[in-house]
């Protein structure tokens, strides 16, 4: 077993510090009000345009349970279908292992230069740097990437990961990096010095590296969602493709897809459809990689599995909708979450992989909400976000060997956040604020949340039903 | 010593795993579209692709004068559309023997069919098949230039799926490469074709 999980970055403060620090950035809390106000309209529209909505969410969260009742059959079942195709299956405990397979096949075939489609997977094992101190750079090619790693910044969103940046900002960075500077801060502009800056790099990568957003256990098909095209890039250019999924990515069969191509683009961008999805099973003669390697990935997903309530966070499409909402990542933005998984679903996610509820900043994770249920609502996979944060801050007490007030508060909040019908009522008759805090409203949260709630200006729990409130004020329906 | 593979197959079935639920299917199929060619002209259009709809008989004229405005001279193909789409006045470079990567990075555009277009979602599915060519071929070039058939359009995603055979490369384009990572607005022209260009032939 390797050491210490990469998922939450060492040296990072506990949230509510980091979370202070944050909040004293005005330009960071004006680029991400403006992102996030855009993004979360745009949602609301094409959501509305799907009578089913409801239905595909059901869909979407039983298809997934199904996929972790059944894992060791769809996992071998996966392999076997890859296998058939030409693919090279391998396994991986954890991020040390993972990092290794890679850079061994990387070395092998010679390449001291990889190009990399956006993938969590290999963000959260730390694979880039891993590579680097194995002496293989890998240039990531995904623009919102390319910011982050040409500033020497990190990571702030799931889907965007320099969202903190605002086009003049990034101007600057492109300025710094670049060979040619782009003509203005015009995003148009911005894309085009990009495209220039790795067209050469697409042209000539011998190695492409990526994640999955889905594969499907009875065909072996691997499905990369992407909006720029330098996906298509390293999906098809290079001769050899190495993709890093995790376990919980199946879906076990084409079918399913149909649910999952409506959820995600919607859920995501915002969009009906996004702009390139490739899908592709082994390696194809004539067409494509010659040499297909998938490596699947468990770090810390096994033992999530085993919390029967934490569990259902591995359902997560990663669309990003629940940070889009979350009035507290607004707020502090994702690097206080001080993971590649900020947000609501870093909340529950990060200190789960972590697997280390006496690891300070992971413990203080599942304070980052105020428990407003907005990232439940907009869910695609229906994950009951505020359900797992209260479980996982009475682990957290727990693990502390207390019957505190805190934790006896928390397990009746949790208890409550378990059931839609509980907490609806709850939240009308007020009796959840009064739950957590005194006079009605949250104005400390219990353990490390309280430093957090103390430094905020974070909304608390209204006094009528959330639902409705939220409707009202955060989703301005066309 | 444990593989990995063992280890890992080993904790999944150590641990109390939920029962498997039944999966609710009642999401719809299809949807009710007055005109289905209309939707799909619109919502490609919504992408900022330029869309045309042309008669099956006009098709070639219309290619001739899609390439003409674009002052396109140099045209990569699939080697297997019909001869008819490979009008006059035009230099093409049918991709049989593969053309070198280099000379595709220097072409003025290519020309495809399609295997399945999805009107409610403005999206065309490419699956290698005939008149398609290699993945590449439809990447490289900044300008793709291609022709749906009437037949090919089914209304929704799941209605796609059905028709597509998963074993082969697929790729869903909607509208021409684009990106969102500048503070969450869509942008149109990154790495894939910048301009999309399509027929719908009736
Ligand atoms: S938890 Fe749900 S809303 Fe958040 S990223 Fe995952 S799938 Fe999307």
């Amino acid at each position: 077993m390797g050491g210490r999980n990469p998922v939450t970055w060492l040296g990072s403060p506990a949230f509510p510090k980091a979370a202070h620090e944050a909040l004293a950035d005005t330009q960071l809390r004006r680029n991400l009000r403006k992102a996030t106000t855009t993004i979360r309209t745009k949602r609301a529209g094409v959501v509305a345009e799907l009578d089913d909505w409801e239905r595909l969410r059901r869909a979407g969260e039983a298809i997934k349970d199904d996929v972790l009742a059944n894992l060791d059959t769809y996992l071998v079942r996966l392999e076997e279908a890859v296998t058939a195709r030409g693919g090279v299956v391998h396994w991986a405990r954890d991020a040390e292992e993972a990092n290794r397979i890679v850079l061994d096949l990387v070395r092998t075939e010679g390449a001291d230069e990889v190009v990399k489609v956006k993938s969590m997977a290999t963000a959260e094992i730390g694979l880039n740097e891993a590579l680097e101190a194995g002496g293989v750079h890998a240039v990531e090619t995904d623009l919102a990437e390319l910011i982050v790693q040409l500033g020497d910044d990190r990571p702030s969103h799931i889907l965007v990961p320099a969202i903190h940046r605002n086009r003049a900002e990034i101007r600057d960075v492109f300025r710094r990096g670049m060979a040619e500077e782009p003509a203005s801060d015009e995003p148009r502009d911005l894309a085009e010095a990009a495209r220039r800056h790795l067209r050469r790099k697409f042209l000539s990568a011998k190695v492409a590296i990526s994640g999955a957003n889905f594969a499907v256990a009875d065909t072996g098909s691997i499905v990369v969602v992407e909006s720029e095209g330098n996906g298509r890039m390293c999906l098809t250019l290079p001769e050899t493709l190495i993709t890093v999924m995790g376990i919980e990515k199946l879906v076990p069969s084409w079918q399913d897809l149909e649910v999952f191509l409506q959820l995600l683009p919607r859920s995501s961008t915002a969009e009906r459809m996004n702009p390139y999805t490739s899908v592709w099973s082994g390696v194809t003669p004539a067409d494509g990689p010659r040499k297909f390697h998938l490596v699947l990935l468990d770090n810390g997903r096994t033992a999530t599995l085993a919390d029967q309530v934490g569990r259902q966070a591995l359902r997560c499409i990663r669309c990003s909708a629940c940070l889009n909402v979350c009035p507290v990542y607004e707020r502090t933005g994702g690097q206080a979450y001080g993971s590649v998984y900020p947000g609501p679903i870093g909340a529950i996610l990060a200190p789960q992989l972590a697997g280390d509820l006496h690891d300070e900043q992971a413990a203080s994770l599942p304070y980052a909400s105020s428990l407003c249920g907005a990232c439940y609502e907009v869910c695609p996979v229906r994950i009951n976000i505020p359900e797992v944060l209260t479980h996982l801050r009475a682990e957290a007490v727990q693990a502390k060997g207390k019957r505190t007030p805190e934790a006896l508060a928390m397990a009746a909040a949790a208890w409550v956040f378990a059931d839609p019908k509980r907490y609806e009522a709850a939240q009308k008759a007020g009796s959840l604020s009064q739950l957590l805090a005194r006079d009605g409203r949250i104005k400390r949260l219990p353990g490390p949340g309280a430093k957090w709630t103390d430094s905020r200006d974070a909304p608390a729990v209204p006094k009528e039903s959330f639902r409705a409130w939220w409707r009202k004020n955060r989703v301005q329906r066309p | 010593m444990f593989s990995a593979r063992d280890e890992i197959l080993a904790r999944i079935r150590a641990v109390n795993r939920p029962s498997p639920v039944p999966i609710p299917r009642d999401y719809e199929r299809t949807r009710t579209v007055p005109d289905v060619l209309a939707l799909l002209d619109e919502r490609v259009a919504d992408y900022k692709a330029i869309v045309h709809r042309v008669a099956e008989a006009e098709v070639p004229d219309r290619i001739a004068d899609c390439l003409a405005r674009r002052s396109a001279s140099t045209v990569a193909v699939p080697a297997d559309v019909p001869a008819s789409w490979r009008v006059p006045a035009v230099t093409w470079l049918p991709d049989s023997p593969p053309l070198p990567l280099a000379e595709l990075d220097t072409v003025d555009g290519v020309l495809t069919g399609c295997a399945v277009a999805i009107a409610e979602t403005g999206t065309i599915v490419l699956d290698a098949g005939e008149a398609q060519g290699r993945r590449m071929l439809s990447l490289v070039p900044d300008y793709h230039l291609c022709v749906v058939r009437a037949g090919q359009v089914v209304t929704s995603v799941p209605e796609a799926l059905t028709r597509l055979e998963p074993g082969r490369p697929l790729t869903f384009i909607s509208g021409p490469s684009a990106t969102s990572d500048i503070e969450l607005d869509r942008v149109e022209g990154v790495h894939g074709p910048r301009t999309l260009e399509v027929l719908i032939a009736t």
